[in-house]
């Protein structure tokens, strides 16, 4: 199996060690992993700014360098799902959409497709849950509280897994973070808004460290907490589901 | 009149945290009685699913619902007028109006009605009306427009309800007690019910197989203002249309648990002929819904039933206040319902959101509101509305992403200055850093340090 | 080309393919044994009052107790003759002080505790609104499980208006805090009438 490492943007410059902790994780796991050092980014910032239209060499890249992988796999929710819904190629759109099938979020994939039952990772604090909302409501990587279904959450079910974890969801369990791409900068005071009431959940439950799949949530709510002088810290689910 | 753009009107009205805060939690615990009012019933999903395709169905058929309803309605004895836009619409209620002789009526709640600026114009012809849903009242009182489609007062505290109702009820200065207030108001506005030959009202449903409609109430002021008048005018936009009666058990099954948690609301009244002597009018109207029909990504906007669930989730609508959105549909359905009307005007609504997906998730009518909100943000930029500045910065972006040698040369060295010289992106120009700080800048990108460890 | 016919004619041109409506039965909601119980529990949360009588010849001396307490009663479900046609006749401004209305309910709803009346059961359509207190009466026989059921049994357009009631009037448009008794009735009191309670 062979599995195409796809690094958002700001992971790749601002973020290394959760694409590291990814790469790790999928090969202690038995994947053989390629990582194509042209990638760039998959366009989403451009797209959800009502831009897709500038998004064709980021998509032709992005297929040029996944094409020849059984699945790709992505430490981000949100990236995954801009890949899953967006992704278009009008000279190749078969294979386009054999990519868009491709693709898969790093904690849906341990479930889904490894299907992990143990993990040999420890990490004695106590970390808040954040549901970021693209891996979540759209993805779904875990059920929601607005539709009456059951509960499952796979990200969840990989932190279970974690020895010395003492894991916490906040009051509103799955509400978004305020970050929104390019939101977080034209809606520069809603946005920061959510963010302070989202880690002012978190603080009630005194936690140690935020974690979620998308490292652009925790970004946002890293901004802020560092602003405030918090302790509280924010550590991408890779890295926690790699710590020893 | 200029329009303040969505984020601005937010900064002001986050400003003030505390309200904020109350109108956020408030909102959020309407959004909770609603899930547990969802999570009582056996099949909420699937009854959402059939709501879904009844709409589904109806808009596909939308012209022949609407002749078997016109023909049932006046077989019924009522009196059906069609508008094409709001400005017909306001002529159309107008012309009965003048021709009952009155200058002052009363009107339950209708969104539509908001939506053709119906009071202004009445006004403006010499007639006045006067709102009888209770939080209606107030922000009219107030001349402020309503801020939620089903609270329209939700942005109020109870001292300014108090202050309001002093200046125009002469209640007592001070008293803050929704009781007393709501009292007052009751009485209020009973003289004007009694006194009303003309009652305007909205419809939630109408039925095509026997050409009733259906209004749904707490208050019953919808009620007592068509029972005590002679005419009673209902005006409905030609989504309204159900197939069937047995259709509304789906949909009132849906609409109260969506919209406050209520089983049902307490008044769900099914009109069909006028009473002995009286009239009823129906004015059917349009005003920019066939477009938005002949528009593919956007047609199933039309399915909206009202209920404002999508607002109450909201976790900016719940943060930036209903005046913030400028239109008289706020929250979610609204800013994918005002592009259709005017572009330029909302071109900033479908950017008021994070595509959180929550609103999708509780429209009882599975409407994919935020699917919409990214698609209309893609025609707005292609028609023009976006500002300069935002428009360079994309296009820079896609210059740079699309290079992947010059992103790698670019973030090497962006990250050299954000290390060397920081002010360079921690100043008060740049909105993220006003209230929060940068990441810090690692020495190795994740592609540096893959070169050197697994190459 | 007049608005109708326009707006017609633009929806023809603007309309999906036709999607078939194919036939749907809802999830059962409510076991029927406990129709009465559930219907009382929703009800009384809906803030109504509920009484039980064993036929509805003892309704008549609640009649009475009403009629002793207010000044201004009206009785629906009794009057027959002349009384009934004023009755009918009635406008706001006469009716503007009534204390009670009693009025018999068609059909109970367990699900949303919701009561459906119709203009033969109320005599004058203003009558359940402009009361203080509202009384309705329903037999414990007519009560079903859910709207779907409900809509099944009635025939929306048998009168020339018909409502479901599901308790006193109410509003929370002021701070969100609940107030019972917005334009209509302050009071809603129900009484189920069951041959074997």
């Amino acid at each position: 199996m062979k599995i195409g490492l796809f690094i958002p943007c700001y992971i790749d410059q601002f973020y290394p060690q959760v694409g590291i902790a990814s790469l790790q994780l999928l090969e202690k796991m038995g994947c053989k992993v390629f990582f194509p050092l042209d990638q760039t980014c998959c366009g989403q910032p451009m797209a959800n700014s009502g831009f897709a239209h500038l998004t064709e060499t980021c998509n032709t890249l992005f297929i040029d360098h996944f094409k020849d992988v059984d699945y790709i796999v992505c430490p981000s929710g949100s990236c995954t799902l801009h890949i899953k819904e967006h992704l278009i190629d009008d000279g190749r759109p078969a294979l386009a959409d054999r990519v868009r099938h491709q693709v898969f979020e790093l904690s849906e994939f341990f479930t889904d497709i490894l299907k992990v039952e143990k993990l040999d990772a420890f990490f004695p604090y106590k970390v808040g849950f954040h549901s970021s909302c693209h891996g979540q409501r759209g993805l779904g990587v875990s059920s929601m509280s607005e539709r009456m279904l059951p509960y499952f959450s796979k990200p969840e079910s990989l932190l279970q897994k974690v020895k010395g974890i003492q894991l916490s969801t906040p009051n509103r369990s799955d509400e978004c973070c305020g970050f929104g791409g390019t939101f977080c900068v034209f809606e520069e005071a809603v946005s920061v808004k959510m963010g302070k009431d989202r880690v002012m959940e978190h603080e009630a439950n005194d936690v140690d460290y935020i974690t979620a799949v998308d490292m652009s949530c925790l970004m946002h709510l890293e901004g802020i907490l560092k602003r405030k002088g918090s302790k509280i810290k924010t550590i991408h689910l890779a890295e926690i589901l790699n710590s020893k | 009149m200029g329009t303040v753009e969505h984020a601005k009107a937010a900064g002001r009205f986050i400003a003030d945290e505390p309200r904020t805060n109350w109108h956020d939690e408030t909102l959020w615990f309407v959004r909770q009685k609603r899930d547990h009012a969802a999570s009582l019933l056996n099949g909420w999903e699937e009854l959402r699913e059939r709501a879904s395709q009844i709409k589904n169905h109806v808009l596909s058929n939308l012209d022949q619902y609407l002749i078997q309803f016109e023909k049932n309605a006046i077989a019924n004895g009522a009196i059906i007028h069609w508008a094409a836009d709001a400005e017909e619409h306001n002529q159309i209620v107008h012309g009965i109006i003048k021709n009952a002789g009155v200058t002052r009526l009363v009107k339950s709640k209708s969104m539509l009605t908001e939506e053709c600026h119906l009071n202004h114009f009445l006004s403006g012809q010499g007639i006045e009306v006067v709102d009888t849903d209770l939080g209606e009242r107030i922000v009219q009182f107030r001349k402020e427009p309503p801020s939620h489609i089903v609270l329209p007062a939700i942005h109020l505290k109870k001292q300014d309800v108090s202050e309001t109702f002093h200046e125009h009820l002469h209640t007592e200065k001070g008293n803050n007690d929704p009781n007393y207030l709501t009292g007052a108001a009751r009485q209020h506005l009973r003289n004007e019910f009694i006194q009303s030959k003309v009652a305007i009202t909205g419809v939630n449903f109408a039925v095509a197989e026997t050409g009733g409609i259906v209004v749904c109430t707490n208050e019953g002021n919808a009620d007592m203002g068509v029972h005590a008048a002679k005419i009673h005018i209902a005006c409905m936009g030609i989504e309204k249309i159900i197939p069937k009666a047995g259709d509304l058990s789906v949909f009132l099954r849906l609409l109260a648990r969506s919209a406050t948690g209520q089983p049902i609301t307490t008044y769900s009244s099914h009109f069909h002929r006028p009473d002995k002597e009286k009239q009823l009018h129906i004015v059917i109207v349009d005003n920019g819904r066939t477009q938005q029909l002949g528009r593919p990504d956007f047609r199933n906007s039309l399915k909206c039933i009202r209920c404002g669930a999508c607002f109450n989730t909201c976790p900016v609508y719940r943060r930036s206040g209903g005046h913030s959105y400028h239109n008289a549909v706020a929250g979610p359905i609204g800013s994918i319902l005002a592009p259709n009307i005017d572009m330029r005007k909302n071109a900033d609504l479908p950017f008021a959101s994070t595509l959180c997906g929550s609103c999708s998730n509780v429209c009882p009518v599975k409407i994919d509101i935020h699917d919409q909100l990214w698609k209309w943000r893609q025609i707005l930029v292609k028609e023009g509305h976006v500002a300069m500045g935002k428009k360079i910065m994309m296009q820079s972006m896609a210059f740079l992403l699309s290079r992947p040698k010059l992103y790698r040369f670019a973030g090497k060295w962006g990250r050299k200055i954000m290390q060397s010289v920081p002010i360079l992106v921690s100043n008060k120009l740049n909105p993220w850093y006003k209230q929060r700080e940068m990441p810090e800048p690692p020495k190795q990108s994740f592609n540096e340090w893959y070169k050197q460890n697994k190459k | 080309m007049n608005s109708r016919e326009k707006i017609l004619k633009d929806i023809v041109a603007n309309k999906p393919v036709l999607t078939e409506l194919t036939d749907w039965v809802a999830p059962k909601s409510i076991q029927s044994t406990t129709l009465v119980g559930d219907f009382e529990k929703l009800l009384v949360s809906l803030h109504s009052k509920v009484n039980h009588l064993s036929s509805k010849n003892d309704l008549l001396k609640e009649v009475d107790e009403l009629r002793a307490q207010y000044p201004f009663v009206i009785d629906t479900i009794h009057a027959e003759g002349e009384p009934r046609k004023n009755i009918q006749q009635l406008d706001a401004r006469s009716l503007e002080s009534l204390d009670v209305a009693i009025i018999e309910g068609r059909l109970g709803v367990a699900e949303n505790g919701a009561i459906w009346l119709t203009e033969t059961n109320m005599l004058n359509r203003l009558l359940p609104f402009i009361c203080k207190h509202l009384v309705l009466v329903i037999d414990a026989e007519n009560i079903v499980a859910d709207m779907h059921e409900a809509y099944k049994k009635i025939r929306i357009d048998e009168d020339g208006y018909g409502v479901f009631i599901s308790g006193p009037s109410k509003t929370a448009d002021i701070e969100q805090s609940l107030v019972i008794g917005a334009h209509g009735p302050l009071t809603l009191t129900v009484y189920i009438i069951s041959n074997h309670s």
